[in-house]
């Protein structure tokens, strides 16, 4: 027993003056910025991220390798909090993190440490937690999900013209079925699917959405499984708000087995898994805002608390038309990205869309003390419902007429 | 001489009677050694980098600041909890499996008072209470199996295993029911503000609670198995269950009265990881430690004391992976690579401690 003790300790000591000899590297930049990603880059979320942060670097000019220090992999409860709190230790005075479940963690994280600016990306408390050193943003990804959604509309109205749709494509009421495989059942999902829907509904106007949640951000088979089941119930066209490329890959096999059924990824260019049912995919261009909050950390200037900025800055896009696109598509989709930009389209006209048949007027977007009074006022001005302007993570949390549900909680 | 024709196998391996103490932590030092040469001349093939320095890192990761010190102390504390947990069942050759889901019944339950009194009943009070609710919901989840093995015979491996996927649902249920925000599927941080329920910092530091509580259970347990009644009848049962008979031991109520220790402990180590560290709930609470913990048990061959070293290994080994990962820009697997082959070579060190191995042609230098 003692025996061992001595080992333990003789080698803990030897490790110890390696790990001495080991530090005081770092060249004369002295900024160090941590990254906390909740997985690697095998998903197509944290691949968005990671390559954002690598523009930004080159862009800004930081040193990736002695001035970034990554986190890969940190789940989302007390982890997230060690990782940020180890990133404080290491001397980041900047850390970001990338998934919405790391906020609250975060936030524990930014009381303890008043001098370290800590970004939690998606979240949503950054305005009414009141700390100056806790800053959220959040693309406008709904503007990206419209494009895509009408570029899946435009094939739809080729596939009307070319009489595929089928009558088991059909509600009794003569509506198309489309279908989307979202991973949670609130409001930045939400607020995708709705704008995808009136992507496609902007072309094609009876359309009908079923959607079906996965529970999780990145699970394969279930997304798979799920566009399997929406396509058995008449979908023809499948999107998604999950990161994985389970949903395409099922959807090029069913399409390759004689199904009429195409597909619209996230993140991920879908081409290479589905060259003949893949469409295209709404994408963030993170690069945007990792270089904004890089070029602030380095002069030393405030990040805005919510930032938020979509296809006027080159924040958004839609990934590389494919093959299978309806012709006229990129003519199309041009006009609709210049429309976006000049403020002429708006994704959330309350004209567009009804809830319970009713045109909206007035939403409660953010009510945390529960007065029934917004906290931070009505994202309704003449008709348009303003997302992601209110605070940077999306608030859009109404189900519209149209879409149905399958199996929200 | 006719001994010859017998031709002798290369290998003969026989069971030793006994090892001095010394020897077979011999052993094992040799072991941890041999892996960290097998350990560092892959890292060197595949990555190109100096093993040393990424054995540096990994040290690093876990004790180079006094903060990752304090975490690494926070998580080695609840994997011997869970340990110690399974002690006594293990003792007893019940092969208790369901840490994950007695950790979660008492997660759970720590959670809902957190979320329901953690800002009505002031902290010391509703820390007993937790404490107290938490070991019942173990106890209770050890207890199922624990009965059911007692009265019917049931396989306690499969049954103990299958109570964790129950577990695990009504954790589902509870994250659902309790989520904030709505559909977000996270409970994130209870009482972020109040903090009502979390562990006090002792002495300024926030994790020392969760060491008092944990060694004292330790202590306590090592006692309990060693120098107690009911410990003997502990291993009395785990040894054969007909002496056990013989010598008037009652062994159904020996099963189901160690199973509600086991579980109340393990329901306490749920309260820890909910009130002592997450200060959330969710289905990763648990986290796999629960099975982790089963290699820390054998290991140490259920004496708890040896846990301490045998746990802080695993935790060692877990940190320094993550810094690897971070530091070099490796991926998570290669880290865990490393420590696979390092717990590969710990256990198979086991094997050359309990069996002496006698290679042809040595044979009667090692007749003597």
């Amino acid at each position: 027993m003692k025996k061992l003790l001595a080992i333990v300790i003789a080698l803990a000591m030897v490790l110890a003056l390696a790990t001495a000899c080991d530090a005081g590297s770092g060249g004369a930049k002295t900024l160090k910025i941590g990254i906390i990603l909740v997985h690697d880059e095998n998903t197509g979320y944290d691949a968005a991220h990671i390559n954002g942060i690598k523009a930004a670097v080159a862009a800004v000019g930081i040193d990736e390798k002695t001035q970034i220090f990554w986190k890969y992999n940190v789940e989302e409860n007390e982890k997230c909090y060690d990782a940020a709190i180890d990133l404080v230790e290491q001397g980041c005075s900047y850390i970001f993190s990338d998934s919405y479940g790391h906020q609250d963690h975060m936030l524990r994280a930014a009381e303890e440490n008043p001098e370290v600016v800590f970004v939690s990306m998606t979240g949503d408390k950054g305005a009414l937690s009141g700390l100056p050193n806790y800053k959220n943003a959040f693309p406008h990804t709904f503007e990206s999900r419209y494009v895509s959604g009408v570029v899946a509309g435009m094939k739809l109205k080729q596939l009307v013209d070319e009489n595929k749709v089928l009558d088991s494509n059909k509600n009794p009421d003569g509506t198309i079925k489309i279908g989307y495989v979202g991973a949670f059942p609130y409001a930045e999902v939400v607020s995708g699917y709705t704008a995808f829907y009136l992507g496609v509904k902007s072309i094609v106007d009876n359309v009908q959405m079923d959607v079906t949640y996965t529970n999780s951000w990145y699970d394969p088979t279930a997304e798979a499984e799920a566009a399997n089941s929406l396509v058995s119930r008449g979908c023809i066209i499948i999107s998604q708000h999950a990161d994985s490329t389970g949903a395409p890959s099922a959807c090029e096999a069913l399409l390759n087995a004689g199904t009429t059924v195409y597909c619209v990824g996230y993140n991920v260019d879908m081409i290479p898994v589905a060259p003949n049912a893949a469409l295209t995919s709404a994408q963030n261009n993170w690069s945007v805002y990792y270089t904004y909050a890089f070029n602030c950390a380095v002069k030393g200037e405030e990040i805005v608390t919510d930032w938020s900025e979509g296809y006027a800055t080159g924040t958004n896009m839609i990934s590389e038309l494919g093959a299978s696109c309806a012709p006229g598509t990129a003519e199309k989709v041009a006009e609709v990205e210049a429309g976006i930009k000049d403020g002429s389209v708006q994704v959330f006209d309350t004209a567009k869309f009804t809830v319970d048949g009713q045109q909206l007027t007035t939403y409660l977007a953010i009510d945390t003390d529960g007065d029934y009074k917004g906290d931070t006022g009505d994202p309704i001005e003449n008709g348009i419902f303003y997302e992601s302007k209110l605070r940077s993570a999306p608030y859009f949390a109404l189900r519209i007429d149209g879409i149905t549900e399958l199996n929200a909680q | 001489m006719s001994v010859d024709k017998v031709r002798e196998p290369f290998v003969r391996i026989s069971k030793r009677a006994s090892i001095e103490l010394w020897r077979s932590w011999l052993f094992r030092a040799a072991a941890l050694f041999a892996s960290l040469v097998v350990c560092g001349v892959i890292i060197f093939a595949l990555t190109g980098l100096n093993p040393v320095r990424v054995y540096a890192a990994m040290f690093s990761g876990a004790f180079g600041t006094v903060k990752r010190s304090w975490v690494t102390i926070r998580d080695l504390m609840m994997l011997l909890c869970i340990s110690v947990g399974l002690a006594p069942a293990f003792k007893m050759r019940f092969w208790n499996i369901g840490a994950e889901g007695q950790i979660l019944a008492g997660g759970i339950v720590s959670a809902a008072l957190m979320i329901y009194a953690g800002n009505s009943i002031p902290l010391v009070p509703l820390l007993m209470l937790m404490f107290l609710a938490s070991a019942a919901a173990g106890a209770v989840w050890g207890l199922i199996p624990g009965v059911f093995k007692a009265v019917w015979n049931a396989n306690e491996t499969l049954f103990t295993l299958m109570m964790n996927y129950i577990a695990i649902q009504v954790t589902s249920y509870f994250v659902a029911l309790w989520e904030n925000p709505y559909g977000s599927n996270t409970v994130g941080v209870i009482n972020q503000l109040s903090k009502g329920g979390w562990f006090p910092a002792i002495f300024g530091q926030m994790y020392l609670l969760n060491v008092i509580i944990v060694l004292a259970l330790t202590i306590l347990m090592y006692l309990y198995l060693r120098y107690s009644k009911q410990g003997y009848e502990i291993a009395v049962v785990g040894e054969s269950e007909n002496t056990a008979r013989y010598a008037a031991i009652n062994v159904r109520k020996v099963v189901i009265r160690t199973m509600l220790i086991s579980g109340a402990i393990c329901g306490v180590a749920g309260f820890i990881a909910v009130a002592g560290a997450g200060h959330t709930i969710s289905t990763s609470t648990a986290g796999g430690k629960g099975f982790v913990a089963i290699i820390v048990a054998w290991l140490s061959k259920f004496n708890t004391l040896v846990m301490v070293l045998i746990s802080g290994l695993l935790v060692f080994l877990d940190k320094g992976a993550v810094q690897i990962a971070s530091q070099f820009d490796l991926n998570d697997f290669v880290s865990e690579m490393i420590t696979g082959i390092i717990l590969f070579f710990i256990l198979g060190s086991e094997f050359f401690i309990n069996f002496k191995v006698r290679f042809r042609g040595r044979i009667k230098e090692a007749g003597k």
